[in-house]
């Protein structure tokens, strides 16, 4: 059982255990286009909520990706760097973008559950 | 500032642009589609394996009638010296010689008239130009009601043959006036995504038909801008108002071959001292991105000391290479084949070298000598 949290710029978490999981939503993925580049965070980087934490190229645009909380990056998706079609495919599973340790789990408590995220998206 | 100003315009396209699923955005005063529901990525392939079909009726059209070679006191292109049935490129220029827009130009046979096709964000501002330059000599007529479709690709051949039986026969860079599905046409073989195709222009009223009628062809998919964009990328076509402008002459823009040779002989266009003065100092380069990374428009140019050379003018995913590409301009010094340089992309440096245009080879129906 695991809990999914949002940012209202289309981040999803997952926090597992001591580890979080990050990437972003299927919105996201479409509204990107196709996905052709990603640029993932180092291991050990040291990332604040709202801060710049990678980077994704579509055949349209650049966009910054953001961490949902401040954190230590522990690990990132080396899958993507070859197949980064990955994030359109499969947004909130195989196309994940990193991994990080959280510096304060209560920070999740300020972002978006499933509900309240279906319910932001409405009104966009 | 009135409201109407805001208002995009359409293009007798709309209905069917949102029927067809298009993302419409706002380019050169219009609503157009970025994209349709197939995206990009798959719009570009298809386009490069089978048929595309692109509303670029925002493009401005005009008829100029009169003593038409007048046309050569604004462009260095040979005017004059076009045959009936043909179309040519040429360069729009301002009296200082750079390039205020570029355009394509037709003679159609039997016809006195020249029929110009110019790019959509400059069009008031050309026709009045060329209107008012041209004045005593002759006179300029927009087709603001005039629709034009491309369609591109190599099956574009066998779909138009359907609709336009004998079409077929037309070769590179020629133009005639024809019949699709029963409607009048000015039909040539050109485009703007390197691979063989059609441009044709209709009355307004007779674009959806005609367009329904194309779409109704299996090989035939609706492109939008965003594929028109990496396409013609990827053949190394100038996108004015971002390769080529104002600040740009024909020399530094690497686009002297569309000068005629008689131009260049009489030296009598405006900025000839200039442009045919001697290597320019700076110069239009493709550009290949080590890696997937893409750069895009904007981003600054170095050496390999880390010295700011140029700028990127162009720059995106070519989905036919599988690989960024880019377009731009370096001093002229680092502008040979094979030049290795550095992309400044999010402040790091992004290797690259400097490659020659077009990225993917043309596949153009060129006449059989």
């Amino acid at each position: 059982m695991s809990d999914v949290r949002y940012t209202d710029q289309h981040e999803w978490i997952r926090l597992e255990g001591e580890e979080a999981t990050v990437g972003i939503t299927k919105y996201a993925a479409e509204a990107l286009g196709d996905v052709v580049f990603v640029e993932l965070p180092a291991s050990g980087k040291t990332v604040s909520a709202g801060g710049e934490a990678a980077v994704v190229e579509s055949v349209k645009a650049a966009s910054d990706i953001y961490a949902p909380v401040g954190g230590t990056v522990t690990g990132s998706n080396a899958a993507l760097e070859k197949e980064p079609s990955k994030v359109n495919e499969d947004p909130e599973g195989a196309g994940w973008f990193f991994k990080m340790k959280l510096s304060d789990k209560g920070e999740l408590a300020k972002l978006m559950d499933a509900a309240a995220y279906a319910k932001y998206l409405e009104t966009l | 500032m009135t409201i109407a100003s805001e208002i995009l315009r359409r293009t007798p396209l709309h209905a069917l642009h949102l029927e067809l699923g298009g993302k419409m955005v706002p380019f050169a005063g219009y609503e157009m589609p970025v994209q349709y529901s197939a995206g990009i990525l798959k719009e570009h392939l298809h386009t490069r394996a089978s048929c595309g079909l692109f509303d670029v009726s925002h493009m401005g059209q005009a008829f100029l009638a009169g003593d038409t070679a007048a046309l050569e006191r604004v462009t260095p292109a040979d005017v004059a010296g076009l045959k009936e049935g043909l179309q040519r490129y040429g360069l729009l220029l301002t009296p200082s010689g750079t390039i205020k827009d570029d355009f394509m130009f037709s003679r159609l046979a039997g016809e006195k008239d020249l029929y110009l096709v110019v790019n959509a964000g400059t069009k008031e501002g050309d026709f009045a130009y060329i209107a008012e330059k041209l004045s005593d000599k002759a006179g300029l007529t927009p087709q603001p009601d005039r629709a034009l479709l491309a369609l591109q690709g190599p099956l574009a051949e066998d779909v138009l043959e359907r609709l336009s039986p004998g079409i077929s026969s037309l070769t590179f860079m020629k133009v005639v006036r024809a019949t699709v599905a029963g409607a009048p046409a000015i039909i040539s073989r050109t485009g703007y995504t390197g691979e063989d195709g059609f441009e044709i222009s209709l009355e307004g009223g007779d674009a959806e038909r005609v367009a329904r009628r194309l779409l109704e062809e299996s090989e035939v998919l609706p492109i939008g801008l965003g594929a028109r964009y990496s396409l013609r990328l990827e053949a190394g076509l100038c996108l004015y108002g971002h390769d080529i402008d104002e600040s740009r002459d024909p020399a530094e823009a690497d686009l002297l071959w569309s000068i005629g040779k008689r131009r260049k002989e009489a030296k009598d266009f405006p900025g000839a001292a200039q442009t045919l003065g001697g290597a320019p100092a700076i110069k239009r380069v493709g550009i290949r991105p080590e890696g997937r990374a893409p750069a895009r428009e904007g981003a600054e140019i170095a050496d390999k000391t880390g010295r700011v050379i140029g700028k990127v003018t162009s720059g995106g995913f070519g989905p036919s290479l599988n690989a960024p590409v880019a377009m731009g301009y370096v001093e002229s010094a680092f502008a040979g084949m094979g030049t290795p340089v550095d992309l400044l992309v999010r402040g790091k440096p992004l290797p690259a070298i400097v490659a020659p245009t077009p990225f993917v080879p043309h596949n153009y129906r060129r006449p059989q000598k």
